[in-house]
């Protein structure tokens, strides 16, 4: 096959005829992004929240998981299968730890910046530090908290492609299947998906970021 | 009854922010904290609803000791203004006012009837402005939904720390005449933190004024101004407010009148007359006769009104006068005679009814200058 001879049509074709498994490729590769991400979320908020009330633990948090999101994802995956074998499994733990930084930091960040007068009033009112954490300062943070999602999910679908070289599944599959079978056809139904899957991640996310900017909120009349 | 024994407050930093404070703030009153910043003021106020504890001695709240009331409950139960922007942004403003009942777990219907009783109360009609957000409203309005929220659990105690102070000067006025409206009728023990003296002087039952985490002076806003403690609660008053000794002496009027008040006799003709006020630059004459005796006021207009008939003389268009003062009368009762009647000037007669002066609103704003002047250049406009 000669690549300079392949136009769209091809592709679409291609695309049309193979629709069945790339969808399936998709949806895995969504799958442990969502999974990835979600972990990450879920035990990132609880350190952020440390962080912005320690000082001293937010140094120690923010420089471990600053440290795992330099080390080169390829590195980090191969050293994680050396430990939890092939899978999808190595891929979602690759994730969870390269998608904590940027939720810690920004879940850290999003509370330290809220003007202290709102948690003063909080509490003169009488609420309890779990009501304030939960009725002033996550609201008044959540934009910040947001844009650290979306750092963690545009980076994590980036990642998952290479996931079929620790055993995992995603569009990845289609892309290293292409690059074995000097197939470019397969190598762009695999990657511009993918892509799109980034960009379009990135908008939606963006979006619901700007909405809920809280603190300077608007009613519709 | 907020009583305060002995408190001290002394930071990790070996900061003492508060010395031995002794303080009783009396229930149904307005106690105004003042001080220069960093005097302990707002630090004193926060004692009351635990946000700073003290390093030792005591605050009671009606016999009871702060210290063993749950922070959470005790705030609760005490209102608490904060500088403007202690509304909640994300929340509308029917959400901000009914907070309070809300944490005390109040049933729905109970705090929706509340909100919309305090926001008419103030003047901010619930339909149009329940569902708002703190940011569409001005700074005055949210400032008015700040003392509602602090009202909505009707609590007794309402602390406010300088809840006015980020205002521009006609909403402040109109919040502080709301302020004592409401404490009409409400009867609140509030402890209120300003540096703002006008502002102390105008709501205040008791002023407490501070300096250095040391109360300097208590008394009411009479006291202080009469009888300030020392030299630094005479400056921190200003020179202006505190009255000079020369009006605790109300002038009298012969110190204020013009003496040489435009006279003329009664033979003059109406031609003359006119003359004479252009000349002087009037426009009414007092009639006075060879011995200086009053005999009546003409104006300008009678003259007028008069002007073609050549054989008439003053004497013929002049009115009695009705209003004047004798000389040595305090200026009190000439300002009150100019006031009550709309007079532009009042005659000073002796006893005898010789004119001897005469006193204008121009004579009364004169002399005020000169025995009140500016600390600071007025601004030439």
């Amino acid at each position: 096959m000669e690549a300079n001879h392949l136009t769209i049509m091809d592709l679409l074709d291609y695309m049309g005829r193979n629709a069945g498994m790339l969808w399936e490729y998709f949806w895995q590769h969504v799958g442990m992004v969502l999974t990835g991400t979600g972990l990450a979320f879920l035990a990132g908020v609880p350190l952020g929240v440390l962080c912005a009330h320690y000082p001293a633990a937010a140094k120690i948090v923010l420089t471990a998981t600053n440290i795992l999101q330099v080390l080169p994802s390829l590195a980090m995956l191969v050293l994680l299968m050396l430990w939890l074998g092939l899978g999808s499994d190595t891929v979602i733990v690759g994730l969870f730890l390269y998608s904590l930084n940027p939720i810690v930091r920004n879940t850290c960040v999003g509370l330290q910046q809220i003007d202290a007068s709102y948690v003063e009033a909080g509490r003169g009112v009488g609420m309890s530090p779990l009501q304030i954490l939960f009725q002033v300062r996550f609201p008044l943070s959540l934009t910040y908290l947001m844009s650290g999602v979306r750092i963690a999910a545009v980076i994590a679908i980036g990642v998952v492609t290479i996931a079929p070289l620790v055993g995992g599944d995603g569009l990845g599959r289609e892309i290293y299947a292409g690059i074995n079978n000097q197939n470019s056809l397969r190598i762009y139904a695999g990657a511009i998906p993918a892509a799109l899957l980034a960009i379009a991640t990135d908008i939606v996310l963006g979006g619901l970021q700007r909405k809920l900017r809280l603190d300077n909120r608007k009613s519709g009349n | 009854m907020i009583v305060m024994n002995n408190v001290n407050k002394v930071y990790e930093d070996g900061f003492h922010a508060l010395k031995n404070i002794n303080l009783e703030m009396k229930k149904g009153e307005i106690t105004v904290l003042i001080g220069p910043s960093g005097c302990g003021k707002s630090t004193t106020m926060k004692l009351i609803n635990r946000l700073i504890s003290p390093s030792s001695g005591e605050v009671l709240i009606n016999g009871r000791n702060v210290n063993e009331i749950d922070p959470v409950k005790l705030r609760r139960n005490i209102g608490y203004v904060i500088q403007s922007i202690g509304l909640f942004p994300h929340m509308t403003i029917g959400r901000n006012v009914g907070i309070v009942p809300r944490l005390k777990k109040w049933d729905a219907d109970k705090i929706n009837r509340r909100i919309d009783e305090l926001m008419r109360l103030v003047g901010l009609p619930p339909e149009t402005y329940r569902d708002r957000y703190p940011s569409e409203l001005s700074g005055g309005q949210q400032q008015r939904i700040g003392v509602i929220r602090a009202l909505a659990a009707d609590p007794d105690i309402i602390l406010m720390d300088e809840p006015f102070s980020a205002l521009d000067p006609i909403s402040r006025e109109q919040l502080q005449d709301e302020l004592i409206r409401l404490q009409q009728e409400l009867r609140k023990t509030i402890v209120f933190v300003t540096h703002d003296m006008d502002e102390a002087l105008k709501i205040a039952d008791t002023i407490v004024l501070m300096k250095e985490g040391q109360i300097v002076q208590t008394g009411t806003p009479e006291t202080i101004l009469r009888h300030p403690a020392n030299d630094f609660v005479r400056t921190f008053i200003g020179e202006k407010r505190l009255m000079p000794d020369s009006l605790y002496e109300i002038p009298t009027v012969d110190e204020v009148m013009v003496r040489k008040p435009v006279t003329a006799f009664p033979t003059r003709g109406l031609a003359e007359a006119i003359r004479l006020m252009e000349q002087r630059k009037v426009d009414s004459l007092f009639i006075v006769d060879r011995d200086n005796d009053l005999q009546g006021i003409v104006s300008i207009y009678q003259v007028l009104d008069q002007y073609g008939e050549e054989n008439k003389t003053v004497a013929d268009v002049m009115q009695p006068v009705l209003y004047s003062v004798k000389t040595g009368s305090p200026l009190t009762a000439a300002v009150e005679l100019l006031n009550r009647h709309q007079l532009s000037n009042l005659a000073v007669v002796d006893d005898r009814n010789r004119l001897v002066g005469l006193i204008t609103r121009g004579s009364v704003v004169r002399h005020l200058a000169n025995v009140m002047p500016a600390t600071s250049p007025a601004e030439e406009v």
